[in-house]
């Protein structure tokens, strides 16, 4: 059972957040100039590491926004937590 | 001593002995005392033969006093409680309470009895693995091999009533968590109290002391027991200390996180118990301190599971903790001094002891002295390599560690000790990798990963002084290290150590004579030594293999004596040290938890939040069924007396297109949306433009998934400049609310635009009908109802019947029609003034079933219908809702080949050639009748329904090509088809002149 | 490889100390082989036992970093059933259902294929309406399978509550009589010897480090216990796909997550079939042992570690009491996690990489164990001939980018 540090809230357990899977997949500005292997690597392609892991959570049954969190996927350490921006 | 409990010692032990307490086993009547448990009682009864093992069926009696017991298994009843079945409650756990009813797990027809013993034969055939091998003649015969099996596996059996008790959860925070309340735990709890620590203290036991309890020893001059009392009103008298007994920490989770279950009344009896049975503390500790002890364990020779035989350290704690004697003449047969300690209680308690045997040739240290004062007879170097007596011990053969020097000694308990397995349980859960130590010959905790520390017996120190020592300090830098002060070295009280021998790691003895063949490892799981040599042999080298090869430590006791010694051997066969072996993963739980503890109150009504809308009494009482559609309950249909389900949706159905139906539609999701960008975050999570929206005007939207398939629909109104209200479906409200979140502030935090979810917030009441717009304008005068001046997807503020309302003029049936919605407090209110205008303008309430038939009329969708997460707007026949001019989510998946297939399903009518034929929801389509199998399906029907209003049976379906093909047959699961005939999907008022009269 | 058979067992039978044969050799890695299987588990073992058996392929090597079957093949619930939805998954599943039904005979080593049926229950009009959809294009698809009304439902399965009770309260299920459970630990362990005997080289305690490639194509692997050449080499090892992709750069659209399953005590039969719920996320059975042995849905956040939430734990013993209410008193006995790869469409990615001779297997979510023999034997036709099979030829890296997915999560069998 995860402590989540919301960046707002502070530390809370992992029931009251959402998960959102890697952080930092940006939309493309322009699909249209995307091929379709470019586009299918946006939409469906994921690092998944063993180890450390860039990822998004919810805080959604809390202050409902979303933040970054650092966590590493074998020991579930959480490295940091960071805003979005 | 009474004659009702022979084997009950004169004095001593915890127990009360003015409190008789009756109980049953096997059908027979027993008394025992407060203060024992049924293994207790039983022993002082002088029941020593108490379980068939699983597979050779051979007689077992208690081996342990704790929660390692493999043996002494039992369904527990309770007289008079139905439904209060244990399937499996070790006897040396449950407290003795009136009217117990405890029944072996195995032995037909009784214990002393045992038809299937017969098994014991076949040894050869049953060794480890034997499944694997045979039930495979003739072809086809597991079916009923397997039925036998089952029969014969298992132990005790499932409840057959509902649980008549209730269980809970509560959630804890805490500084510092202590696990164990023996000498380390309770030293570690003041310590970490004293320094101003947030406590829990959690021990399995019904009160403090842990290994004490059950010894006889001396802490700062005086009985332990006096020191434990001290620590525990100390800790009752500290405000930030929470102790809880008979609670079991039984998993270590991520980030502190412990789970503990708290046993609350199965020790009372049963007209004292108030409140849950169980409950299950989920804490939340910035450190823990794990003294969770050791467990002592057996060492393997032939025949060493018959009734009698038991651990020294139970044995010990029989005599000192529960006044009873396990036996009458002992032998004690160990390899460590501690054995000669309780050996020494033993014989002080009038047991004769025949022989101490002890593996070592020089054992015992300053036991020895005191042993041969007792007049006590030594065998050191020697081993105990055989036992006699069927139904219980009667004798043992005693050999020269090495071989030869035969003797055979008279006994009828038999005390054996191979040394001490730390319980690091918790610590390997935490993450930890315990490591094993070769100079203890046992495993100990290897690094912290988490905030977690060990101290005494669960860390591999076995000195009562040192335990006290550890736990002291551990207790001391946890508080420390969770930001407390520090309280300095606390002294610990003198203890009545006494030098001694290292102890030697011997795991198994045998005659040189004859190779053991019922040596057995874990008593639970009849695995012996030999059927572990022969995993090897058969090639499986890791241990995993080997113990689920030989279902070591598989039991309910999750191998506690059995897993360490089986590992050594297998080693031992593999020529590996232990330590290269490793252990296995320690899984939780520690001991076994209750289902009903874990699901808490999460059952029944509390399963799941139940939502209902204001107006749910009035459907309540006009007699609605109530379909649940996500967590909302919603009216189904409106039966009368003497209407069907069918009957009373084609009633419905007429009544909103011929005068005025009324629904329900508080349930669609609601989103306030407001914001200087608003209409352009609209235009980016809808697929049509939302720009040239004008206030005051509605429109229809349909998001997709960035795959480009369509994820949710609904109406949205532009209440003012910078103002919109959304709608949703009923049961995507809550994703499409985080869809909206997630888009604003990881993509393009830059849109000035908030939400707010206001499904809750209001009631939506739906007036459809040719009457509708009268109906409505007699209720809220100040609007202009006139069809020029309030047209369709339009909405108005105003005042409905005295409450302020928003009214919207949209169209789910394709009747003219109203949404009307008030606040959610008024929605009772408003909808009983509509229905008591019923008479004046035949209103009818209708329900989901008729809004799906009205419409399906229209060729409407309803997404998770028509859709399935593979359907795009394409397919649905909706390109007029795809904007060529912008982009939009989903949009760029669309130009992906396969979405552009011409033979991908697409939305369809359907008619039945024969009109009252009405086709099955979920039936699949093919193009003709077929006689074999597979068959190619073309389509399947997601709508269908007898239309009264169109007078004959309609159906939506998805189908290959779409009306490229002109008939397609249904397959009925019966094996007829129907013919139906493929038609637009708008089957009522194709020109939508209805809705916009 | 000594054959196990009436008389051998009798030979053995006497007495008390058996004298089998080792099942399978424990060999040091070869220099090169024709094709190296990364991943030991059940999926791994059948594709280098089809290989050898349907082919003819033996200069095989499986290289297992643990102890074979250590992952998930010996982690699961053991369920077996072909009743999906979609054609193309529905073939696939059906010819590892099939091929489980003749497994123990073939491999000579009992499995222990149980076919006790496989409830789906549905709790709402919704869900009986998809039930009915995916009942009906099994029947087309040859696969058996009925609709179950609540009321048969009560009679099958009398401990099953079926009342208003519920908060969901159960209105019927699919049956799929052919679907069951099996051994999990038997199935690798008959594979890995018939796979030996046929000169297949399982090479345990061999981690796999890194992928050489030559001009586009694999050359062999880099391992823990030195480098061995192929030029075909198979990924076969669920959970660990993404790592093992990215070592020759190629990426998937996968993400692990942990999957909890726990078992209570043995009990003596109380259930003989198999129940699933996915609307109160719990599915149940007994093994033969007689533990109810139980599944719960996957943990939500990506993790490697084996091992989850115990809220996850929770929340599955809350279906199965809810579902079950004279379980209550039973008590979990142990619990355990395995990692599984999901992919965006709950279907599994079997075929050859963008990278030549680099095959992968894997994406089979929670419910890989049934398809155990049939997906060895089809990434074995795949890599024999370098073609897919029609039956594995949908499930191609390249759906993601042509779109042409096959989403199983719509209908209510998908899970597990």
């Amino acid at each position: 059972m995860l402590l989540i540090e919301c960046p707002w809230c502070g530390p809370r357990d992992e029931s009251e957040f959402s998960y959102g899977g890697e952080a930092h997949i940006v939309r493309p500005p322009d699909p249209d100039r995307l091929s379709d292997d470019e586009w299918a690597d946006y939409l469906f392609m994921r690092k998944n590491p063993r180890g450390r892991h860039l990822e998004q959570w919810c805080h959604a049954h809390g202050c409902r926004q979303w933040f970054n969190v650092e966590r590493d996927t074998v020991s579930s350490e959480i490295v940091r937590v960071y805003r979005v921006e | 001593m009474s004659i009702s409990q022979p084997f009950r010692l004169v004095g001593g032990g915890r127990i009360d002995r003015r409190r008789r307490i009756d109980f049953r086993f096997n059908g027979l009547r027993f008394e025992g005392y407060r203060g024992d448990t049924i293994a207790s009682a039983l022993l002082a009864n002088g029941v020593r033969t108490v379980a068939r093992s699983i597979k050779y069926h051979r007689p077992r009696g208690f081996f342990g006093a704790g929660a390692e017991e493999p043996n002494g298994i039992f369904t527990v009843r309770h007289a008079g409680v139905e439904g209060a079945t244990v399937p499996h409650a070790p006897g040396t756990l449950v407290e003795l309470t009136e009217g117990l009813d405890v029944q072996a797990v195995n032995g037909w027809p009784s214990l002393r009895f045992d038809l299937a013993g017969g098994l014991g034969w076949f040894g050869g055939m049953l060794s480890a693995g034997f499944y694997y091998k045979t039930f495979m003649w003739p072809r086809s015969a597991w079916h009923w091999y397997e039925w036998a099996i089952r029969r014969m596996a298992g132990n005790g059996r499932a409840p057959d009533a509902p649980d008549p008790d209730r269980y809970d959860r509560r959630n804890a925070v805490c500084d510092v968590l202590v696990v164990g309340g023996g000498p380390a735990g309770l030293a570690a709890s003041l310590a970490a109290a004293r320094a101003g620590a947030r406590v829990i203290l959690v021990d399995d036991q019904p009160e403090l002391g842990g290994s004490l309890l059950g010894a006889r020893r001396e802490l700062g001059g005086k009985p332990a027991i006096a020191w434990v009392t001290n620590c525990a009103a100390a800790l009752a008298d500290e405000a930030e200390v929470t102790v809880l007994t008979r609670a079991t920490a039984f998993g270590f989770y991520d980030h502190g996180f412990v789970a503990v279950l708290e046993r609350r009344t199965d020790h009372l009896a049963p007209h004292r118990r108030r409140g849950p049975r169980e409950r299950i503390w989920r804490i939340r500790a910035a450190r823990v301190v794990l003294a969770t002890g050791a467990t002592e364990r057996p060492p393997v020779f032939e025949n060493n599971d018959r009734p009698g035989i038991m651990l020294v350290n139970a044995a010990a704690a029989y005599v000192n903790r529960y006044g009873v004697a396990p036996g009458r003449r002992a032998v004690v047969f160990a390899n460590n001094d501690g054995a000669w300690r309780a050996a020494l209680d033993l014989a002080e308690a009038r047991v004769e002891i025949a022989a101490i045997v002890d593996v070592r040739p020089q054992p015992g240290g300053a036991f020895a002295a005191r042993a041969e004062e007792a007049g006590i007879q030594v065998l050191a170097g020697h081993a105990v390599v055989d036992t006699r007596g069927r139904l219980g011990l009667r004798r043992v053969r005693v050999e020269r560690h090495g071989g030869g020097g035969a003797t055979d000694i008279d006994c009828d308990l038999l005390a054996v000790s191979g040394g001490w397995n730390p319980n690091v349980h918790l610590h390997a859960q935490s993450g930890g990798r315990p490591r094993f130590d070769e100079a203890r010959a046992c495993f100990v905790p290897g690094p912290s990963v988490q905030a977690e520390s060990a101290a005494g017996a669960c860390r591999g120190t076995f000195r009562l002084d040192a335990c006290v020592r550890e736990g002291a300090q551990a207790g001391r830098e946890a508080a420390l290290a969770a930001g407390f002060r520090d309280v300095g070295v606390i002294s610990a009280p003198e203890t009545d150590e006494e030098g001694g021998t290292e102890p030697d790691p011997t795991w198994m003895v045998h005659s040189r004579r004859a190779r053991p063949r019922r040596a057995f490892v874990d008593l639970q799981n009849d695995t012996t030594a030999a059927d572990l040599e022969l995993a090897v042999r058969e090639g499986f080298e890791s241990i995993e293999h080997i113990k689920r090869y030989t279902l070591l430590g598989f039991g309910t006791d999750q191998g506690k004596t059995g897993n360490v010694t089986g590992m050594a051997l297998a080693a031992g066969a593999l020529g590996r040290a232990p330590a290269r072996l490793g252990t296995t993963t320690f899984r939780p739980p520690y001991t076994p938890v209750t289902f009903g503890a874990a699901a808490g109150l999460s059952t029944g009504e509390f399963h799941d939040p139940l939502r209902v809308t204001p107006m749910h009494g009035q459907h309540v009482e006009q007699g609605a069924v109530f379909e649940p559609v996500g967590q909302w309950l919603r009216p189904w249909y409106y039966p009368r007396p003497g209407e069907d389900m069918h009957a009373a949706v084609v009633r419905e159905c007429r009544a909103a297109r011929e005068g005025i139906g009324l629904f329900d539609a508080s349930t669609l999701g609601k989103i306030d949306i407001q914001g200087p960008d608003a209409a352009a975050f609209l235009d980016r999570i809808y697929t049509n433009d939302w720009s040239g929206l004008t206030i005051g005007r509605c429109r229809y939207g349909l998001m997709l998934g960035e795959d480009g398939m369509v994820m949710d629909d609904g109406v949205t109104a532009r209440l003012g400049e910078h103002h919109y209200l959304m709608t949703t479906t009923t049961g995507g409200a809550a994703h499409v609310l985080a869809w909206l979140e997630r888009w604003r502030q990881t993509e393009w935090p830059e849109l000035r635009v908030r939400f707010t979810s206001v499904t809750d917030q209001w009631a939506t009441i739906g007036v459809a009908g040719p009457r509708s717009r009268d109906l409505v304008a007699s209720l809220c005068g100040e609007i202009d109802f006139g069809p020029e001046s309030f047209r369709f997807m339009q909405f108005r503020e105003g005042v409905f019947a005295g409450v302020p309302c928003r009214i919207f003029r949209i169209s789910f049936t394709g009747e003219l029609s109203f949404e009307i919605n008030v606040p959610a407090d008024y929605g009772r209110y408003a909808w009983d003034r509509v229905t008591e205008r019923s008479e004046e303008f035949s209103i009818t309430p209708y329900g989901t079933e008729t809004m799906h038939v009205l419409r399906a009329e229209k060729g409407f969708i309803v997404v998770g219908q028509e859709t399935d997460g593979s359907v795009t707007p394409i397919d649905l026949g909706m390109e007029w809702i795809l904007s060529k001019k912008k982009d939009y989510i989903g949009r760029r998946s669309l130009e992906r080949s396969d979405c552009r297939r011409s033979d991908r399903r697409r939305l369809v009518g359907l008619a039945t050639v024969d009109p009252d034929e009405v086709l099955p929801e979920g039936a699949q389509l093919v193009d003709e009748p077929f006689t074999f199998l597979p068959a190619e399906m073309v389509g399947y029907v997601t709508s269908s329904y007898w239309s009264p209003n169109v007078g004959r049976s309609i159906a939506l379906a998805l189908v290959s090509g779409g009306r490229e093909r002109s008939r397609v047959h249904a397959s009925l699961q019966d094996g007829r088809f129907i013919a139906a005939d493929l038609v637009s999907p708008v089957f009522f008022d194709p020109r939508g002149e209805r809705q916009r009269g | 490889m000594r054959r196990f058979s009436v008389f051998s067992l009798a030979r053995n039978a006497l007495g008390f100390r058996p004298d089998w044969p080792a099942m399978w050799r424990s060999p040091d890695p070869g220099a090169s082989y024709d094709v190296v299987v990364v991943g030991g588990g059940g999926h791994g073992l059948a594709t280098a036992y089809y290989l050898a058996a349907e082919h003819g392929i033996t200069r095989v090597a499986v290289l297992e970093k643990g102890w074979l079957g250590g992952g998930n093949t010996g982690r699961n619930t053991t369920i077996v059933r072909s009743n999906y939805l979609w054609d193309e998954s529905a073939a696939l599943y059906e010819k590892s259902l099939q091929l489980f039904e003749g497994l123990s005979r073939e491999l000579n080593f009992n499995v222990m294929f149980s076919q006790r049926g496989v409830f789906n229950l549905g709790h709402s009009v919704h869900e009986m309406r998809d039930i009915a959809r995916r009942v009906n294009a099994n029947r087309l698809n040859g696969i058996d399978g009925r609709l179950v009304r609540a009321d048969e439902l009560a009679r099958l399965i009398p401990i099953l509550d079926v009342s208003a009770r519920c908060r969901y309260p159960v209105l019927g299920a699919s049956f799929q009589p052919r679907g069951g459970v099996a051994r999990h630990d038997a199935v690798a362990w008959g594979l890995a010897r018939a796979a030996d005997a046929r000169g297949v080289d399982i090479i345990q305690n061999c981690e796999v480090t890194g992928i050489r490639r030559e001009r586009g194509r694999v050359a062999g692997v880099e391992t823990t216990r030195g480098y061995i050449r192929a030029r075909k080499v198979a990924l076969v090892a669920a959970g660990h796909s993404s790592v093992l992709a990215s070592m020759a750069d190629v990426r998937l659209p996968v993400e692990s997550h942990p999957l909890q399953a726990f078992v209570s005590e043995p009990m003596k039969p109380v259930l003989d079939t198999v129940v699933m719920s996915n609307a109160v996320h719990g599915y149940i059975s007994q093994s033969d042992k007689g533990e109810l042995v139980i599944g719960a849905g996957i943990d939500s956040w990506n993790g490697y570690g084996q091992r989850g939430s115990f809220r996850t734990v929770e929340g599955a013993l809350a279906a199965i009491v809810e579902l079950f209410p004279v379980f209550s008193r039973v008590r979990m006995l142990r619990q355990w996690a395995g990692i599984v790869d999901t992919t965006p469409d709950a279907c599994p990615i079997i075929g050859e990489t963008p990278v030549r001779g680099l095959f992968v297997n894997c994406g089979w979510g929670t419910g890989g164990f049934k398809a155990t023999p049939g997906s060895g034997w089809v990434l074995a036709h795949t890599i024999a001939t370098g073609e897919p099979h029609p039956l594995n030829a949908p499930f191609s890296l390249d759906r993601f980018v042509t779109g042409r997915l096959v989403d199983e999560h719509g209908a209510a069998g998908v899970a597990h």
